[in-house]
């Protein structure tokens, strides 16, 4: 650690470390099964508290570091099999990870509230006097059960205690003392963890004439007996980690101690990866190496990926292929700039087919180089749904109801952006079908299914898009309730019929929520507009299907990403639009004795089977068309929400990516209108939002919509 | 016009050393001279054509495409509904800064000239009159008396307006616009 580097940024660090921590903590927690856990995810919990404790300590969080100290204590217990994992236990644990991070939240602002912290501590302090003994069947039970099925652990601990102790080669760089660094300091504190023997390397070379006295040019290989972990060694080392060389190897345990014979090659190929890390705070896993280190190697590069799942945080994270990829187009491009420029000095058309050549390869280097930097923005959903087992266990208690939480499609990828306002949405859908939509045990019962509810929450990719499905096997929606409901706040007409469909998505309107009792959790009827609404700021869409009694599945829809879109041109007099080329379904020229009009007003056509209206780009933007007529332009068939609209252009243009530029950011939104883009000769065009036009179609012709819905 | 800039630079340079009193960048139009805070000012360009956008109040003539950001166009005539000239060598676009809710936004004005900088001391800066209660003195920020003539400073942050717009109708022109212009008249 130089001298130089920022302690602000180490700080931050920490926090992103230490949060990355706790969520390895909690889904660990959660996955553990009760009585015998799983020694691999024990350890893994374990590792993420010590390091938080650490790094705490490291940088002055005492607050933190004591309490996770009390953490640690009790999950070291757990972890060597002499407690058992109880509710309770895991229930404090997760209590407690909570509470770190309030106070981790805290730090930026400075006051670090400790009161939780206190009553936590002062509770986890009464279950470690309570002591295992307390416990005692279970606990030998559950002991020996561990001793058995994975001997693990208790390897683990022996390497930890019989003592084996550590082969350190220590290769300081030459300007270690001038950055204030004592070798021999450091082995006097190497000395207080054990027996130390120490070995000096090099010097032979050393000519006395040639000699820098400021310079150090020897190196030390030391021989530790300690029952130290590495992590205590590697402490020791910290401030110079970045200015020597430094291997530790762990020395064999005295034999038939259940190690496996594994366990030292495995910690030594671990080791050349270790030094060459810069910063201390990053060598902070595999503490008391043996066999543990293979996995949680994997472990660490999983958990990674699973990091600050609902922070917006600044910084990303990329899988390093992703970089590796963007370091080869780069190059590549480069390459193909190097061949365009020899034609920049004296060209002749003879050579004209060579620079075809290079600006149809610049071409296609550009594509991929932009799939590429696209891509470092996709992110795996699992982000956004590892937070669902914690919320869905904590509801479903609150509740009183048996839910089983299944998460398919959890590697779809998509924008990190999207990823990150999707999060709230989804609580709330999740919210809603565990309040609403499944029953509890007896009403389970009672209507013939089983106990537990299942909540699935599934995504895929479809076309340019992503879907995401919330899906309950619960009661479902009430369709009369619904309804009746409609009609008393005036949303839907005395008469009005509506199709079973269409009373679902009612729940989605503004002020509506068919609760009988607001709870803490729904039925404030602010809720699923809100989730509507922030859907289609993303310019997604969500929908419901149901069926009373049987269950029901909402469907969020939503772009890849929101920065590139692949276009349609369309052209209306002299304007020029931009339609996603994912909401068409097709282009086509109509007869206008295809169309019809109903009550003068609105114009009715008939695709095949179906009739579909017409929008008039020209008369809902009020701009001049070439030709109003309708056979002298070109319908363009789009879909969207379900709902196919014809729209009505002069003509067609060409297709090309575009990248969307926010309208909003100096002016504000438009209806019927998503974004524009500046086009290859630098002027700009608009990019048509369909959901958006169809919307602004019906409210134009007022009275219209529902005979034309009704019909189509 | 890249010598006005270079000037701007300078003045705002002193602007933003100097005291309280502030800078104010002058333009024509329909022959009175309006002042706009020279800090909010980001550049001047020639006028180019812009892509309108649907729906919108007739001042606003479109957006333009400023290095790569997407920047509305206002014709402060239409805004002040004067009657409209044709653009002509002199007309430009001021290119200035607005704040509205704590963000940033760029906007371009349309304007018949460029006039000139003035110094303002706070004391030299009327308030505008009190017209009366039908008249809105929403975009005038106050006036001023440089050589005798007097100079309308503009509230830069209302000359548009942001709000998020769902309603399909175009909005109805705004009804203070007749008013800023007559309030001007007396004086002027």
């Amino acid at each position: 650690m130089s001298v130089d580097v920022n302690m602000a940024e180490i700080a931050q660090l920490f926090i992103e470390e230490s949060l990355e921590g706790l969520d390895i903590m909690e889904s660990g927690l959660l996955n553990l099964d009760l009585g015998a856990a799983d020694p691999e995810t024990m350890n893994a919990i374990f590792r993420a508290a010590h390091s938080i404790k650490g790094g705490g300590a490291t940088f002055g969080f005492m607050e933190i570091s004591e309490f996770a100290h009390h953490v640690e204590t009790l999950l070291d217990e757990m972890r060597q099999g002499e407690r058992p994992v109880t509710r309770e236990g895991v229930d404090l644990l997760l209590q407690s990870v909570d509470c770190i991070r309030d106070m981790i939240a805290c730090l930026a602002s400075g006051n670090v509230d400790t009161a939780r912290a206190k009553e936590l501590e002062t509770q986890l302090e009464a279950m470690l006097k309570q002591g295992p003994g307390s416990a005692a069947g279970e606990s030998e039970s559950a002991a020996a059960e561990t001793d058995t099925q994975d001997a693990v652990p208790q390897a683990d601990a022996g390497a930890d205690e019989a003592g084996a102790g550590w082969n350190i080669r220590f290769r300081p760089g030459p300007g270690i003392f001038k950055s204030c660094n004592d070798p021999l300091r450091m082995f006097r504190e190497l000395e207080s963890l054990g027996e130390l023997e120490v070995r000096v390397v090099g010097g032979a070379d050393l000519d006395f004439e040639t000699l820098e006295p400021e310079e150090c040019r020897l190196g030390w290989d030391l021989e530790l007996r300690t029952s130290a972990g590495r992590e205590a060694v590697e402490e020791v080392f910290a401030w110079v980690a970045d200015e020597c060389e430094l291997g530790l190897e762990l020395i064999p345990a005295t034999a038939a101690d259940g190690v496996p014979a594994d366990a030292q090659p495995v910690a030594a190929l671990d080791e050349p990866a270790v030094p060459a890390k810069a910063e201390p705070a990053k060598t902070q896993d595999n503490p008391a190496g043996a066999k543990p280190a293979a996995k949680p190697a994997a472990k660490s590069a999983k958990s990674a990926k699973a990091a600050s799942a609902s922070q917006e945080t600044g910084s990303i994270r990329v899988n390093i292929d992703k970089v590796d990829a963007l370091i080869n187009l780069v190059g590549e491009l480069v390459i193909t700039q190097s061949m365009l420029s020899r034609y920049n000095g004296d060209f002749d058309f003879t050579q004209i087919q060579g620079l075809r050549e290079g600006l149809t390869q610049l071409s296609r280097n550009t594509r991929e180089l932009q799939e590429s930097v696209m891509a470092i923005r996709m992110l795996p959903i699992s982000f956004a749904f590892s937070r669902f087992p914690r919320l869905v266990r904590d509801t479903g208690n609150a509740l009183g109801k048996n839910v089983e939480l299944k998460l398919v499609g959890e590697n779809t990828e998509l924008d990190k952006t999207v990823l990150e306002k999707i999060g709230d949405p989804l609580v709330h859908l999740v919210r809603n079908s565990l309040d609403h939509g499944l029953e509890t045990p007896e009403e389970r019962v009672a209507a013939g299914k089983p106990e537990t509810g299942i909540l699935e929450l599934n995504a895929y990719h479809e076309g340019g898009n992503i879907v995401i499905e919330v899906i309950d096997d619960g009661a479902g929606i009430n369709k009369e309730k619904v309804l009746a409901k409609a009609r008393d706040r005036g949303l839907v007409g005395p008469d009005e019929q509506l199709t079973d469909d269409r009373i679902n998505n009612l729940i989605f309107m503004a002020g509506f929520s068919t609760a009988d009792e607001v709870s803490d959790l729904s039925g404030r009827g602010v809720g699923m507009d809100v989730v509507r609404r922030n859907i289609a700021d993303l310019g997604g869409h969500v929908s419901v299907q149901s069926e009373c009694g049987v269950g029901s599945k909402f469907t969020i829809r939503l772009p890849l990403t929101l920065a590139i879109l692949d276009g349609q041109l369309v052209r209306v007099g002299k304007e020029s639009y931009i339609v996603s080329l994912v909401s068409i379904v097709e282009t086509i020229q109509v007869c206008a004795d295809k169309v019809n009009q109903i009550a003068g007003e609105s114009e009715l056509f008939k695709l095949r089977d179906e009739y579909l209206p017409v929008l008039r780009l020209h008369e809902l933007f009020g701009i001049e068309a070439d030709s109003t007529r309708i056979d002298d332009g070109l319908l363009v068939v789009a879909e969207a929400n379900g709902q196919r609209v014809g729209i009505f252009v002069d003509d067609l243009q060409e297709q090309q990516q575009v990248v969307i530029k926010s309208l909003e950011a100096n002016y504000r939104q438009m209806q019927g209108i998503s974004g524009a883009t500046i086009l290859g000769d630098g002027t700009v065009a608009l990019i048509l939002d369909v959901p958006g036009l169809i919307q602004l179609y019906y409210d134009r012709n007022g009275g219209a919509r529902h005979q034309a819905a009704a019909v189509a | 016009m890249a010598a006005t800039q270079k000037h701007m630079e300078e003045l705002t340079q002193q602007a933003e050393s100097g005291d309280a009193g502030g800078q104010y960048l002058t333009f024509m139009l329909a022959g009175e001279e309006y002042g706009v805070e020279i800090l909010k000012v980001q550049e001047i360009k020639g006028w180019d054509t812009a892509t309108p956008i649907p729906n919108t109040p007739d001042y606003v003539l479109g957006v333009l495409n400023l290095r790569g950001a997407v920047v509305p166009i206002i014709d402060l005539r239409k805004r002040f509904s004067l009657d409209s000239v044709p653009y002509g060598a002199t007309t430009v676009v001021i290119v200035v800064k607005m704040s509205h809710e704590d963000q940033e936004r760029t906007v371009g004005l349309v304007v018949d000239a460029v006039a000139d900088v003035y110094r303002l001391e706070s004391g030299e800066i009327q308030p505008p009159p009190d017209m009366g209660g039908a008249v809105h003195t929403e975009f005038v920020r106050g006036l001023a008396t440089v050589e005798e003539k007097m100079v309308i400073l503009l509230e830069v942050d209302r000359l548009i307006d942001f709000r998020n717009m769902h309603a399909s109708a175009p909005e109805a022109k705004s009804p203070d616009s007749e008013e800023t212009q007559a309030e001007a008249e007396p004086e002027g």
